[in-house]
């Protein structure tokens, strides 16, 4: 979701000194000082830990900023990426375990706090943040040495202890062997003397044929989620904390003018009403009272420059852009040439809409601020954050502080398919300047309704593709056109470094970067402004770009009288991942099979994210309408991590893409968000999911990741399955063709 | 207002306004907090907890009308031996890893647990119609599906094994053979 953080605007983050926080009760020993992370977990030097072993309480050996081993046994791994149900707690503390050869069973997970220093995401500089599919990609290495680094300092310590060579001893499932001589002896039992070792300046990581733990299936870390115990955002409650409610003004960009609280001060459990910049808030002892409180207020809001437009006028301004040509962003051959000597002309439009991400946890945020000598000394989040870097400089900027006086805790975040990951930090923002206004120092819990989540931001942007294809005499595909309008969801952010020559790369990548071999292609963009704020949606610019050039592959296909899984194939010779993909899915969903009367199949192809995805849907036509029953999904994400989360990512993957193929669009009327919640802004339910296969393809590339790529491949490839069973094709997603 | 409520088993005092929903209370003045807010409008099923042993969404359910009824959150029914739907249900969650952010998930075992109770062997059709009340964002339909139907099993088995052994006890073998509601529904 999140791509390359611009380097001018995290220069200003600071070094962060203050380490792990609230749950430090499991790192007592070690804590390293400010350093440089360069893909590589962060060593103690041989003196701090000394010193610091020295003072320890408990027994603990902490290596580097993600791994620490205590005398109870436990390996304690610090996750740095936001679990948010995609399974990275899992994944890094596999890479982990398997070079510190732990046994699973002793290894537990905690998320990592704000900590630019220690917890970058290393495609971003020195960014920490979780997003674009990255987790694993960009720490396969770095969690790798941080349990290669760790294993080693426990050779060196038993082979101290046993007075032996190193290289006599071996360890095996958390325990630490010389086995000539039958010793043993468990990491918990070396934590205190593997605390005193150097630290390797190097170290060798395992041959992949010897890996244990990579490539199997083990048991989530993500622990306490089938008890209620594992705490959310929305879980969390501090001494004196009160819960805060803000009525956002009915359309963006109206501003407030005035407000009566009289009433709303009268509901017992009410504390404060205090206006921000976008509402006023109500703060109250707990949900009920702050809920009761709000819609007690009168508030008159400033509406003259607010957004008034309604969805159709939107769409039809759109449509009128993609008659002229719009800025280039890929162009290969001579387009022109190729539509004058083509045979045959086929052109299709797609209309997409806005898109709420709608987490089942709707956005929350708790924050504490607390005042030193000279005001404001710093502020303590708890929260499922997703970007801590710029939340923290956002936090900073509200309060006046710099961004390490920010001290963010990480919770499990209950989903955010890109919403956490906000670069205006809005909710985060929301909730410092309500305990701001509030001045009393003591916790406020911003607790969104679903109405809030749906209402107030941020969305997918709406679209407008047009695409024009040449064929030759043969039915060849000899050019390609293709127009995308919209906004740009990085401009004015932090991330506005992604654009360029004027090209939103979010916009129009899946597009712009078509790997289909044909000699004349062009991809040009339209970038449009209003009011509305825009995100980044699980797979982003592909949520869109897939669904167009994929259904209008189809129709190529269709025009040329061509196979739609033999064309994509002949087109992607030069592309053996892609075709890679594609013949595994179609050999496991038996595509040449013939067919009961009445049942058909579709697919699409598509790379996001560095991971590529084919699916083949199968489809019935009954009585009423048709039956999705079946998608087979074939994944090519480099080395399998785990095989069963990447299962379990395509298969969500898939149902998070079919709810805004069927059901889901936020619209507009007269500037005003018509849905509110989950009755309008319909998303799939149980008996909407079809059965689902997910095969792996085998490799040895480096691993990529599967949070995203799954979601812009199941529009297409159903919309396609509709058309091949007799269904109109249709241009706008919701489909409107009935399902049963 | 000072109401009395059944949750989990013991009795408990509040004070509040008799309107507040049912899942306020549990999880702002009971701190109970794995029954969870996903709508307010009984649309997504977060919230679902059992009132004498009946899943009902605890969002639109005045505290004042559950007074005298037997309230269970997540909290209770996962508890051992408080069910043994649940921790079926519970068991094959961790198996099957159906779980992805979990936010749902409290929501999602309530509802199953109640479904099992109800209807030991449910069809596919039973399930979607039973479960499509619970919205799952991360799409773990699939696996919630594989899961309740891995929970009735792991149910029909331990009914058929304790069923073999009373009627081994009785020296009746052969009657349980015929008799056992678990060889029955395996074999369907």
């Amino acid at each position: 979701m999140l791509h390359k953080f611009s380097s001018s605007n995290v220069s200003k983050v600071r070094s962060s000194e203050s380490g792990i926080s609230r749950r430090s009760f499991l790192i007592t020993s070690a804590q390293s000082s400010a350093g440089l992370v360069l893909g590589m977990a962060l060593p103690l030097s041989q003196a701090q830990a000394k010193t610091e072993s020295a003072v320890a309480t408990t027994k603990t050996f902490t290596p580097n900023a993600f791994v620490s081993v205590d005398s109870s046994n436990k390996v304690i791994i610090t996750i740095k990426h936001l679990e948010m149900g995609q399974g990275t707690f899992t994944g890094l503390a596999t890479l982990v375990a398997e070079e510190l050869d732990a046994d699973w069973s002793q290894v537990e997970c905690r998320g990592a706090e704000a900590n630019t220093e220690h917890f970058a995401n290393t495609m971003w500089g020195k960014f920490q943040g979780t997003g674009g599919s990255t987790a694993i990609a960009n720490s396969y290495s770095q969690m790798r040495n941080a349990g290669a680094t760790a294993r080693a300092m426990l050779v060196s310590a038993a082979a101290t202890l046993w007075r032996v060579p190193v290289s006599e001893i071996s360890v095996e499932q958390g325990e630490v062997l010389h086995k000539s001589s039958g010793k043993r002896v468990s990491f918990g039992t070396l934590a205190e003397l593997a605390a005193l070792q150097k630290v390797p300046s190097s170290v060798n990581l395992k041959d992949p044929a010897n890996f244990k733990l990579i490539g199997r299936k083990v048991p989530r870390k993500d622990v306490g989620k089938t008890s209620g115990k594992a705490i959310f955002t929305q879980d969390i409650q501090r001494p004196d904390q009160l819960t805060a409610m803000v009525a956002h003004p009915p359309k963006f960009g109206a501003t407030l003018k005035s407000f009566d609280a009289s009433q709303a001060k009268k509901v017992p459990g009410v504390e404060a009403v205090v206006a921000i910049p976008n509402g006023v808030a109500v703060l109250a002892k707990d949900y009920w009272a702050a809920k009761t409180a709000r819609e007690q207020l009168s508030i008159q809001w400033d509406e003259s420059k607010a957004f008034q437009q309604s969805s159709d006028d939107i769409m039809k301004e759109y449509k009128a852009l993609a008659e002229k040509p719009g800025l280039l962003a890929a162009e290969s051959g001579d387009v022109d040439k190729g539509f004058t000597e083509a045979a045959q002309i086929i052109e299709a439009e797609y209309e997409f809409p806005y898109l709420a991400h709608a987490t089942m946890e709707p956005m929350n945020c708790v924050v504490q601020i607390k005042a030193g000598a000279n005001g404001t000394s710093g502020a303590e989040l708890w929260y499922g954050a997703q970007i801590h870097t710029g939340d923290q400089m956002a936090v900073a900027g509200v309060l006046g502080i710099k961004p390490d006086q920010v001290k963010i805790n990480t919770l499990f975040a209950g989903g955010s398919f890109g919403r956490r990951g906000n670069s205006h930090s809005d909710y985060v923002v929301e909730a410092v300047q309500v305990a701001k206004a509030h001045g009393k120092g003591v916790p406020v819990k911003l607790v969104w309704s679903r109405e809030d989540d749906t209402q107030a931001g941020y969305y997918r942007p709406m679209y407008f593709h047009k695409l024009k294809a040449g064929l030759d005499k043969s039915g060849n595909l000899v050019a390609w056109q293709h127009r995308i309008v919209g906004q740009s969801i990085v401009k004015g952010t932090g991330f506005e470094g992604m654009i360029q020559n004027g090209i939103d790369h979010t916009s129009v990548e899946g597009a712009s970067n078509l790997p289909y071999g044909i000699p004349n292609k062009r991809v040009e963009l339209h970038t449009t402004e209003n009011q509305v704020p825009i995100l980044w949606w699980r797979s982003v610019g592909s949520t869109h770009t897939a669904h167009a050039t994929e259904s209008f592959l189809d129709e190529v296909a269709k025009a040329a009288n061509k196979d739609p899984l033999e064309l994509r194939m002949a087109l992607l010779k030069d592309h053996p991942r892609h075709s890679g993909v594609l013949e595994l899915a179609a050999k496991q969903a038996n595509w040449a099979a013939k067919r009961a009367a009445g049942k058909s199949v579709g697919v699409a192809v598509h790379k996001s994210f560095g991971t590529y995805v084919a699916q083949v849907v199968e489809v019935a036509k009954t009585g009423e309408g048709y039956k999705v029953e079946h998608v087979t999904c074939a994944v090519d994400c480099g080395v399998t991590v785990n095989p069963d989360v990447i299962k379990a990512q395509m298969e969500g993957g898939i149902g998070y893409g079919l709810s805004p193929a069927l059901l889901s669009e936020v619209t507009f009327k007269q500037g005003k968000v018509v849905q509110s919640n989950f009755h309008d802004y319909q998303v799939i339910r149980m008996k909407d999911m079809p059965a689902i296969d997910v095969h792996i393809v085998p490799s040895t590339e480096p691993p990529t990741g599967v949070g995203e790529p799954g979601t812009p491949v199941i529009a297409p490839a159903l919309a396609n399955a509709l058309v091949t069973a007799g269904a109109e094709r249709e241009y706008r997603l919701p489909l409107k063709t009935p399902l049963v | 207002m000072k109401l009395s409520l059944n949750i989990n088993g013991n009795q408990q005092e509040v004070d509040v306004d008799p309107n507040t929903p049912l899942l306020w209370v549990i999880r702002d003045h009971l701190q109970l907090t794995g029954t969870k807010f996903g709508c307010g409008m009984a649309l997504c099923g977060a919230c679902t907890v059992h009132m004498n042993g009946n899943p009902i969404r605890s969002c639109v359910t005045p505290v004042s009308s559950v007074q005298g009824q037997s309230i269970t959150t997540i909290e209770g029914v996962t508890e051992s031996d408080l069910s043994k739907e649940a921790n079926a249900v519970v068991d094959a969650w961790e198996d099957i890893a159906v779980v992805q952010c979990g936010y749902c998930q409290s929501g999602q075992i309530m509802s199953a647990t109640a479904l099992l109770k109800q209807n030991p062997n449910p069809s596919d059709q039973d399930i979607n119609n039973f479960m499509s009340g619970n919205i799952c964002r991360c799409a773990t339909y699939k696996r919630i599906k594989d899961g309740i139907k891995q929970a009735a099993q792991t149910m029909q088995i331990a009914q058929s094994e304790s069923d073999l052994f009373y009627n081994a006890s009785e020296e009746n073998v052969a009657h349980a053979t015929t008799d056992s509601e678990g060889v029955n529904h395996n074999a369907a």
